[in-house]
């Protein structure tokens, strides 16, 4: 159904076919929390991989820089409608964690847990093979807070909920686990492409 | 809490009649919709409307619910015109009564009361920030619960304090419901409101008119303005786990 007298302002030339249906483009970076911002200090800053409720390893903000770094220039989709093409970041893939932890992913899903106690769920097979990293730059300078810093997941190709700010943790599940957002009308999966913004969608 | 399992079912679009348009201030406009398919919602819950082009071209925004019977009645979405935007200037350059615009909802279930919640309730909007808090607020006074209240509400001047006198009005009928202004641009108008920016010291003083610390805070407003009151809350002792904030655009 058309709607009386709308006809839209439509994204042009390179960017066409890179916007999926529902969303605009913008320039900025808007910023969307469930609640205040948490300053997590460097040197009280960990990472840590777990099997369940079992952890493989913890690494503090030194020994995680040390990993390899990777670069990853993506296209981001908040569920809130925005877009923003060609966000340059810098961090850790999981598959280096991985490999650092001297293990393979052991399970088919996982949830990623943030300093302010929330957490979202993803499956493995969204993480791995270059798929996802732990930022922790964002166009050449560390990410401030309200971006999520020091550390946040980046999984660019699922909803931007899914790239948890001020991570803390990773850990593999048996089954699909509902996150935060999941548990409050979000997709458990939540594909831009295929628009799966609220449950059942 | 009726914070999870909000959402179960998948919310289907429907064509929802605009029935009544209100200019509230110089930029924002309440849009009154009546519902095919009526839906129950919990205050702070938002909508998503979609427009389509004569092509088949959509765009869609999330917009607060305003009104607060919880569904009787029309639902009201107060909308401020953004110059450069793409849904808000149809709204209010375009929409007229009678026209169907596609919507669905109730959605989100983070950002919401109930007057089952309880309080104290600390509210604090900057802007079009206000409209989720004003559905809990007429929620709270049609419930008749005794919870007390405040809400600090910024705006840019006396007369773009969007619902202003209906929140006046709600102050002198609620027994416990404290309300400050902070007219960023003019000097303030009552004994009890401000002439400045919202800020940590302000947002302190506010919450001083609750009888006890709140128990449920909730921020709206740009992301600036929510990161202030946010931390603000949180320096005065609330903490962070009872704080929910949303944050409009950039």
């Amino acid at each position: 159904m058309a709607t009386r007298g709308f006809t839209g302002r439509r994204s042009t030339g390179d960017e066409t076919g890179r916007v999926p249906p529902g969303q605009h483009l913008v320039e900025d970076f808007p910023v969307l929390s469930a609640g205040p911002t948490p300053r997590v200090k460097l040197d009280d800053w960990s990472f840590t991989l777990k099997t369940g409720p079992r952890p493989v390893k913890s690494w503090s903000w030194a020994e995680f820089n040390a990993l390899p770094i990777t670069k990853m220039t993506r296209d981001i989709h908040c569920v809130t409608t925005w877009s923003k093409l060609n966000t340059p970041w810098e961090g850790v893939l999981v598959d280096d964690i991985l490999a650092d932890a001297g293990i393979a992913a052991p399970t088919g899903f996982a949830l990623a847990h943030s300093y302010d106690g929330y957490s979202t769920n993803v499956p493995t097979a969204d993480l791995i093979v270059g798929k996802a990293m732990v930022a922790l730059r964002y166009e050449g300078a560390a990410l401030t807070p309200d971006h999520g810093g020091p550390a946040r997941l980046l999984v660019p190709h699922l909803y931007f909920w899914k790239s948890a700010k001020w991570l803390h943790g990773l850990q593999f599940t048996e089954r699909d686990e509902a996150g935060f957002w999941e548990l409050r009308g979000y997709h458990m999966y939540g594909d831009p492409w295929r628009e799966q913004r609220y449950t059942n969608d | 809490m009726t914070d999870a399992g909000a959402a179960a079912l998948p919310r289907r679009w429907q064509s929802a009649k605009i029935v009544r348009i209100v200019q509230r201030t110089a930029r924002i406009k309440s849009y009154f919709f009546d519902l095919p398919e009526p839906f129950a919602y919990q205050a702070g819950q938002h909508v998503d409307v979609r427009l389509t082009a004569p092509d088949g071209y959509r765009a869609m925004r999330s917009y607060s619910i305003a009104s607060g019977l919880g569904g009787a009645g029309p639902l009201e979405l107060a909308i401020e015109r953004l110059d450069d935007g793409e849904v808000s200037p149809f709204f209010h350059d375009v929409a007229e009564v009678g026209d169907e615009i596609e919507l669905r909802g109730p959605l989100g279930g983070h950002f919401v009361w109930s007057p089952a919640d309880g309080g104290p309730l600390l509210l604090i909007g900057g802007g079009s920030g206000v409209v989720p808090l004003m559905s809990m607020l007429r929620e709270l006074h049609s419930s008749g619960a005794p919870v007390p209240a405040a809400l600090l509400l910024s705006a840019r001047t006396w007369d773009e304090a969007l619902f202003r006198d209906e929140l006046i009005a709600l102050e002198r009928e609620l027994g416990s419901f404290a309300l400050a202004f902070a007219l960023t641009r003019e000097p303030p108008r009552r004994p009890e409101d401000y002439g400045r920016r919202a800020d940590m010291a302000m947002v302190s003083e506010v919450m001083a008119r609750l009888p006890a610390l709140p128990r449920h805070v909730f921020v709206c407003g740009s992301n600036a303005f929510v990161g202030t009151a946010a931390d603000g809350v949180v320096a005065a002792g609330v903490p962070a786990t009872s704080v929910r904030t949303e944050r409009y655009g950039a």
